[in-house]
């Protein structure tokens, strides 16, 4: 394929997408397919063909809309009018849609009638379609809902639009047009330039800046390095990179192109978590289609630079999610961490220079590059740029997936995009990090979200998973919940977590079934330390945060328990 | 290559080639640090953590017998924290595991005032005493996982790969493939195992029939009945 090639796909897309007076989208993520999307999608197909609809209707499968409580979510687009996002789309909902909505005439309706000599084709169908409107009205989102109007999609753009499976789709909007720039036009030097430039940092947690990570793999010595896509997403509650990977594959997959163009890599591996099958298999189809358009491969564009990709796919173990334990994964050992340094960079998959992203990160390259890195590096705060994607799950009104630049407090994601929470509770907590971050009390809600700041809260950003907690929620518990995953998910390799992990679940076992003393509290809280600073991976060194963030922001609750407990022991 | 290092060990400047351990530099020098996993004939992997040493500037507490010696380093081996920790450490160690045949480890215990109470809740793994074989048993109950007896059966040592890990967390376990018994594997019984383990949760049959009562007559018995049975 040439570069103009692009070109041709697009504008015979274009062409083709013009002879449809509507397109229905139905979302087809792993959220809505859960909540009966594909029966709604036959639906909507299969009524368009009963109406004989089907030159001038489209239906088509679609990325992730966003709001996935209230799946499965279904958007029509008309030329020339707003956009309308229909939610809780049953079969019968569906099928109303097409019958109610696209349907242009089905005779005169009464309010057509009255209106007596001045009945026009069109006035009877505007009105007949404002009153179908309202029997759907409950199922309709406005554009205007805060859920949508707060967030600012750069990475998630396309999501939405495109068919997650479709590749002339991607390329329709854009999609290989940086890569196609980046070959032609720019050297492997300006490529990790534009990223350090663009202040991207790593997504999958720590905040890593890529820029320097790019830079240290492209210095490093040798000439066969490897890029690798961690998409081993573990955090209960977390579903971003789960989403990047079933519904945007080709841009993950472009990322990693740019990426491995960069470091002078020829090879490249993503890394996906067994559980999520469907991500498996759009990333699959994505790969063969991106194959066989000489987009993936050898000599790419007609330029030099040749990439291949392999889909690796994880046994269930979080601990695969450390970048050491996943390439011992990735070579076919069993997945453990080692020390680091030697850091990937230097020496990585079979002791080769590896550059190691999260999907999200890659995913965020394409944009980065066609936009141009200072308008990237405009959105977000001075140490944190651009935009990240949440997953909001828990007590919240508005569960789902979210993309809003950084900076945005801690409150505006809660109440205004989330909705705050239901049933009249009261907000207690919010968990950012999953099992490896922390717990953010109300008094902190108006933090700015970047890394730093949460960092300084005793909290992660992690890879975006946020658990709103209501004032129902025992902390101690919560905190319990965390400390078992933990020790179940070590891989028992070090003492501190093999042992130190399990024995803080015990103490917490102990503390919320109210039997613990003041001791237990105390040696919990040493224990915490130890296991924090002594051990070997980023697993147990970030164990025991939830339990030192619950500490530290609700002691009181753990004091009611341990007096409780104390209370218990007194002899009667 | 033969670049030196200058460091600090415990405010005293010490020089080393360039890509000696901390472990190393400190044993140079004099300095004892205390060692659980580390064997100088197996790769170092900081897993028992009690070489942990407090490095000026590092947010974390660094393993002796992998880190490497750099320039200017400032290294504490018995800073308060990094004594606490080791404390800690070993008393983790014998909340999990029964170490009561493991003298180095019990040296240990005592020099660092160990508490041996400090976890009553713990449960101490008690899996069976696997005998599968006429060389030698396994005793996990004891086992710290040192990782010892997989590296020397790997390429540390034999070459042989017939032991592994199973289960994961406070499940870990050293095992076979399909925790098939040891006879079915790739094992030829080399004894380097039993030879490195510190703990003696691997230990040679002949011992462990003597500690379990049998007389040597005894022993000698059932030997001859194997071979008679063998021979038939």
């Amino acid at each position: 394929m040439q570069p103009s090639d692009l070109q041709t796909i697009t504008h015979k897309e274009q062409t083709q997408r013009q002879k449809h007076r509507a397109r229905l989208l139905c979302c087809g993520s792993t959220a809505c397919l859960s909540s009966g999307a594909a029966e709604t999608r036959d639906t909507l197909a299969r009524t368009v063909k009963l109406h004989q609809l089907g030159h001038e209707v489209q239906v088509m499968t679609t990325g992730c809309l966003g709001l996935c409580s209230r799946g499965p979510l279904v958007k029509l687009q008309e030329p020339g009018q707003p956009e309308v996002t229909y939610a809780g789309v049953t079969a019968d909902v569906a099928r109303r849609i097409v019958e109610e909505q696209l349907i242009p005439d089905l005779g005169p309706s009464p309010e057509a009638a009255d209106a007596g000599p001045h009945d026009l084709p069109h006035l009877r169908a505007s009105v007949h379609k404002a009153r179908a409107a309202r029997s759907l009205h409950g199922h309709v989102l406005p554009a205007e809902h805060p859920f949508f109007a707060r967030q600012l999609k750069v990475v998630l753009a396309l999501n939405g639009q495109i068919d997650p499976e479709r590749l002339e789709d991607y390329i329709a909007h854009g999609g290989y047009g940086a890569l196609a720039r980046a070959l032609t036009t720019m050297t492997p030097d300006g490529v990790v330039e534009a990223i350090t430039l663009s202040g991207l940092r790593g997504r999958g947690g720590a905040g890593f800046p890529t820029g320097v990570k790019w830079k240290s793999v492209r210095g490093a010595p040798g000439n066969r390095k490897y890029v690798i896509a961690n998409g081993d997403e573990g955090d209960p509650g977390a579903y971003m990179d789960r989403t990047m990977m079933e519904d945007l594959p080709h841009q993950v997959l472009e990322g990693m192109a740019l990426a491995a163009y960069a470091v002078g890599a020829q090879s490249g591996y993503v890394y996906v978590r067994g559980e999520y099958p469907l991500a498996v298999k759009r990333l699959e189809k994505s790969i063969r289609a991106a194959y066989r358009q000489g987009l993936l491969g050898r000599q790419i564009f007609g330029t030099d630079f040749s990439f291949d990709v392999d889909i690796r796919i994880g046994a269930g173990a979080f601990v695969c999610g450390e970048e050491t334990a996943l390439m011992a994964s990735v070579e076919g050992r069993r997945g453990m961490p080692r020390m680091r340094p030697p850091y990937p960079a230097q020496s990585g998959l079979w002791g080769r220079p590896t550059l190691i992203n999260n999907v999200e990160t890659f995913a965020n390259i394409a944009p980065i590059l066609n936009r141009g890195p200072e308008w990237y590096a405009g959105i977000g705060t001075e140490k944190s740029k651009g935009t990240k994607i949440f997953a909001l799950a828990g007590k919240l009104t508005n569960t789902g997936l979210i993309e809003v630049p950084m900076g945005l407090t801690l409150r505006e994601i809660v109440f205004d995009i989330g909705g705050g929470i239901p049933n009249g509770r009261r907000f207690k907590a919010v968990q950012t990090g999953g099992p490896s971050g922390g717990c953010i009390p109300a008094e902190h809600l108006d933090v700015p979200v970047d890394y730093d700041s949460l960092r300084a809260l005793g909290a992660i950003m992690g890879s975006g998973g946020m658990i709103i907690m209501d004032e129902d929620s025992s902390m101690p518990d919560v905190a319990r919940f965390f400390m078992e995953f933990c020790a179940d998910e070590s891989c028992g390799k070090c003492v501190p977590c093999r042992v130190g992990t399990t024995q803080m679940h015990r103490l917490l076992q102990k503390i919320v079934a109210g039997q613990g003393g003041p001791a237990d509290l105390a040696k919990l809280e040493r224990l915490g330390d130890l296991v924090r600073r002594s051990s070997l991976c980023a697993l147990g060194q970030s164990a025991p945060n939830p339990v030192l963030s619950t500490l530290k922001y609700f002691r009181h609750e753990y004091d009611a328990l341990v007096a409780s407990g104390a209370a218990a022991k007194e002899p009667a | 290559m033969s670049t030196d290092v200058t460091l600090t060990l415990d405010g005293r400047a010490v020089t080393v080639p360039a890509g000696t351990t901390l472990l190393q530099a400190a044993r140079q020098a004099g300095l004892e640090v205390p060692t659980i996993c580390y064997h100088a004939h197996c790769t170092a992997n900081g897993l028992c953590r009690m070489c942990v040493v407090e490095v000026e500037g590092a947010r974390l507490l660094q393993p002796a017998c992998i880190v490497a010696a750099g320039e200017g380093m400032k290294v504490q081996t018995r800073s308060p924290r990094v004594e606490r920790s080791r404390r800690t450490l070993v008393e983790l160690l014998n909340s999990a595991v029964d170490l009561s045949e493991a003298p180095e480890v019990q040296a240990q215990l005592t020099e660092y005032g160990a508490d041996r109470e400090r976890f009553p809740e713990a449960e101490r793994r008690a899996p069976p005493v696997i005998d599968d074989n006429p060389m030698f048993v396994r005793d996990y109950a004891k086992c710290i996982l040192c990782w010892r007896c997989v590296q020397v059966c790997a390429d540390d040592a034999q070459y042989t790969f017939a032991l592994s890990f199973d289960g994961r967390g406070y499940e870990t376990q050293i095992g076979t493939f399909f925790d098939k018994p040891m006879p079915e594997t790739t094992c030829v019984f080399c004894g380097q195992c039993v030879g490195v383990c510190p703990t003696n949760a691997l230990k040679p049959k002949r011992e462990w029939l003597l500690q379990q009562g049998q007389t040597p007559d005894e022993i000698m018995a059932l030997t001859r009945s194997e071979r008679r049975r063998r021979r038939r």
